[in-house]
């Protein structure tokens, strides 16, 4: 028995640790639309966040935030598809603008307004998909309450740094759930420091000129230099056009610096089991059952590795080398179609590549344990 | 010839066009207030007027069709300076994409101005007829004159609560005009009349922008109205989520060796996420690791109301529920919404309210008057004699929390202790 005594144990739900650690890594401004099972994280929002404005819809939310990034602001929001749907032209617009905001995103039951308080990982396909072009936007997927402190953090930071609107993911069950939690557990978190294009700089700035992938930033509240955002293809000063060599590396640009930045921001749990011969992976609130999966086959004697992937995208290929290494790879993902196994798959999948996937409901440790043990 | 605002004097536009001038007075208004170019943030939507970006010295924000007035709002959100200026350059088709950005922005009166450039049609995309295309006008959609009555863009904004609002002529200087409406504090929008070259011109022969701008039935004007431009209202923030939150210390001793799912079921509004919060509370200050969710219908106040709660002596997990161990149910409610699940069980205790049906189950069943004490009261009692009967949390525990909650006053403890010692 763990001694539960020691520490700074409370009640606490993981809505509150995302928005308190997006708001120690310096996200300044909360812009939502309420949305169910996004509701806790608005309301904290309102509460921690030094702005918060109600916007009347998720595409005027995604809009303001874009408004404030490029004022300097870095904003966050929280939605589930139904709202998230909605963002996505904007999103493409802050991805092709390169302004720095993070949303998180709380996955429901689909399709379409699907049950509002039922949990689904139904979501990956369409992170994968949503920028026009196939271009990756960084997505992260907490795993559990540790992950809701440290991954907000990250996807804060992450944003910043690649000037990028990031994707924290996660679902119903993990943010309106409360639980017994050491508050001691919780690591530091430093406030992630903006780097501006010196103002000073003689020559002329241009917005989309990158030093190391990352144009510098400006915000167009100064006047010192000519500021050009632009959601339409454009060259390194901003301006629209055509499809010509300049703008043309600049979209380059784009995919390469979230794919490129990915050590950056690469994330997941590894536990080798040696000598073992399966493998289990799961990510978001599957992951918990796996855990418990696993621990219970060890005790059974069964020999059984663990991956938790929490950068999903863009899709980092150390999970694919992971799961060569083994006979068996048991993925359990809630939903009924395996998108994790189709990134690096499609439809050909290995055949010692197993699926336990739930609709509706959380897939249980027992579902997994039936699956390892076939 | 290029200005502080121009880099160029040739403008991209068709011969004719009414975006070039409306460009040209627009900078030529902006230099005579005294802005700085670098102190104007030009947001341009998608259309011909967007491309103006490239010509201008201020800053400039392109983005999408229809949002450049909620993108606008955005920037003007950040608390800018009093010597900026935001100017949206907007189109009828981008008017109509985004007509709930305008009214937001008009709504809350943000400092900006909206330009809309209104030639009657999608001049881009091949003169199709658009949402302010007045009653009779030609375009390539609607050959034989538009059946519908365009928006009045102007009425709605200002009716939205815009401070100003006009419609002018895009003829001639109008530099003057656009002058008044950027020394605006506040929303301001004024929507110039334009006919497109292009598509109108050759589509309506022989008509001119007075006569179309009298059938129209829209009036030129200018409405005004005193009101103070926005400024953000923030609530009392905390400087720290956690420190809302109260940690628990161990003072209670629990007698359970393994873990054990519960779920207490009742109706709304009979304290059920209350009774939930307290013995998971009491069961944090007796050392064990808890998890706890409600369920509810969205109808929040009736119906079925559900609490599932784990309790162990190690760390949870899977906090996922099937076939739980045990089950409170203090209501018909409850039982309906967990009839499966007690059905279900092979083992474990029911703990079910005297006045309801018991259900066919392997579970140990305990009946027992929870209603005794009042239906509000109902879940509470059932909590206390759950602790009292199956010994895993001693009521004391449950006792300190409602204290320390500074929720003694509000529950009958008394009547509770009384009952209890009557067990």
């Amino acid at each position: 028995m763990q001694d539960s005594s020691k520490g700074r144990r409370a009640l606490v739900d993981a809505s509150r640790l995302i928005i308190e650690s997006m708001a120690r890594a310096g996200a300044d401004a909360f812009i939502g639309y309420p949305i169910t099972p996004a509701n806790l994280l608005y309301q904290y929002g309102s509460q921690r966040m030094p702005l918060m404005l109600a916007a009347p819809d998720e595409i005027t939310t995604l809009q303001w935030m874009a408004g404030l990034a490029a004022a300097g602001k870095v904003p966050i929001t929280a939605t589930s598809f139904p709202g998230y749907a909605l963002m996505i032209e904007s999103v493409n617009m802050a991805y092709m603008m390169e302004l720095p905001m993070v949303i998180i995103l709380v996955q429901r039951l689909g399709p379409a307004t699907g049950t509002a308080t039922c949990g689904a990982q139904g979501d990956l396909s369409l992170l994968r998909g949503n920028i026009s072009g196939g271009h990756p936007i960084p997505v992260l997927c907490t795993s559990s309450f540790a992950d809701c402190w440290t991954l907000g953090a990250k996807a804060v930071e992450t944003a910043i740094r690649l000037r990028t609107p990031v994707v924290l993911l996660t679902s119903k069950e993990e943010v309106m759930t409360t639980k017994s939690f050491d508050l001691n557990s919780l690591p530091e978190i430093e406030k992630v420091e903006r780097k501006y294009y010196e103002l000073q700089c003689g020559g002329k700035y241009k917005s989309y000129k990158a030093t190391d992938l990352v144009p510098d930033f400006l915000p167009v509240t100064q006047n010192q230099h000519q500021v050009r955002l632009n959601a339409s293809t454009h060259d390194k000063e901003g301006i629209l056009q055509h499809s010509n060599e300049e703008a043309m590396a600049n979209t380059r640009r784009l995919e390469d610096k979230i794919r490129m930045k990915l050590p950056d921001y690469l994330e997941y749990e590894y536990h080798q089991e040696k000598d073992a011969q399966t493998l289990v992976v799961a990510f978001g609130i599957s992951a918990a059952a796996a855990k418990d999966a696993v621990a219970e086959l060890e005790k059974a004697g069964e020999k059984v590795s663990l991956l938790i992937p929490k950068t999903l995208l863009p899709v980092p290929e150390v999970y694919l080398e992971i799961m060569d290494r083994y006979k068996k790879v048991v993925v359990a993902e809630e939903n009924i179609n395996n998108q994790f196994s189709d990134m690096y798959y499609g439809i050909r999948k290995p055949e010692h590549h197993c699926f336990v996937g739930a609709l509706g409901r959380m897939i249980t440790p027992q579902q997994i344990i039936q699956e390892v043990l076939a | 010839m290029t200005t502080a605002y121009l880099n160029t004097d040739t403008l991209p536009y068709c011969k004719g066009c009414g975006h070039d001038l409306i460009a040209r007075n627009t900078t030529k208004a902006l230099e005579r207030l005294g802005y700085d170019p670098l102190d104007v943030i030009m947001v341009t939507d998608i259309g011909c007027h967007g491309i103006i970006d490239k010509c201008l010295n201020t800053h400039t924000v392109h983005g999408l069709h229809g949002r450049s007035v909620a993108l606008g709002a955005g920037i003007g959100f950040a608390d800018l300076d009093a010597g900026k200026k935001i100017v949206v350059f907007i189109g009828d088709g981008g008017t109509t994409i985004g007509l709930q950005h305008i009214m937001e922005a008009a709504r809350l009166n943000l400092d900006m101005t909206v330009v809309v450039h209104n030639n009657y049609l999608y001049g881009m995309t091949g003169g199709q007829s658009s949402g302010l295309t007045p009653t009779g006008f030609n375009t390539t959609t609607t050959g034989e004159g538009n059946p519908f009555s365009g928006y009045d863009i102007c009425a709605l904004a200002f009716a939205a609560g815009a401070t100003h609002t006009s419609r002018i002529m895009g003829i001639g200087d109008i530099s003057q005009k656009l002058e008044r409406v950027f020394a605006i504090r506040g929303f301001s929008l004024v929507e110039v009349l334009e006919i497109c070259p292009s598509y109108g011109v050759k589509l309506n022969p022989r008509r001119k922008l007075a006569e179309i701008v009298e059938t129209a039935g829209k009036p030129l004007g200018e409405w005004d109205r005193q009101r103070e431009p926005f400024a953000t209202h923030q609530g009392k923030k905390t400087p720290d989520l956690l420190s809302r939150v109260h940690p628990i210390k161990k003072t209670f001793k629990a007698y359970l060796s393994h873990s054990l799912s519960l779920i207490i079921s009742g109706s709304a509004g009979e304290g059920v996420q209350l009774a939930a919060g307290l013995i998971s509370k009491a069961a944090l200050s007796s050392g064990l690791h808890v998890t706890q969710k409600g369920s509810y219908p969205v109808t929040v106040g009736v119906g079925f109301s559900t609490a599932e709660i784990n309790l162990s002596p190690e760390k949870i997990n899977f906090h996922g529920i099937n076939v739980p161990d045990a089950v409170i149910i203090t209501s018909a409610d409850g039982l309906a919404h967990n009839l499966k699940r007690i059905e279900a069980m092979q083992d474990g205790t029911l703990f079910i309210d005297s006045s309801l049906p018991v259900p066919v189950t392997a579970a140990e069943v305990i009946q027992h008057d929870f209603r005794s004490l009042g239906a509000r009261n109902a879940t509470i009692y059932a909590i206390f004699f759950f602790a009292l009967k199956t010994g895993i949390l001693s009521t004391e525990a449950i006792f300190k929390i409602i204290e320390e909650e500074g929720k003694s006053d509000k529950l009958p403890l008394a009547r509770i202790k009384e009952a209890l010692t009557q067990l």
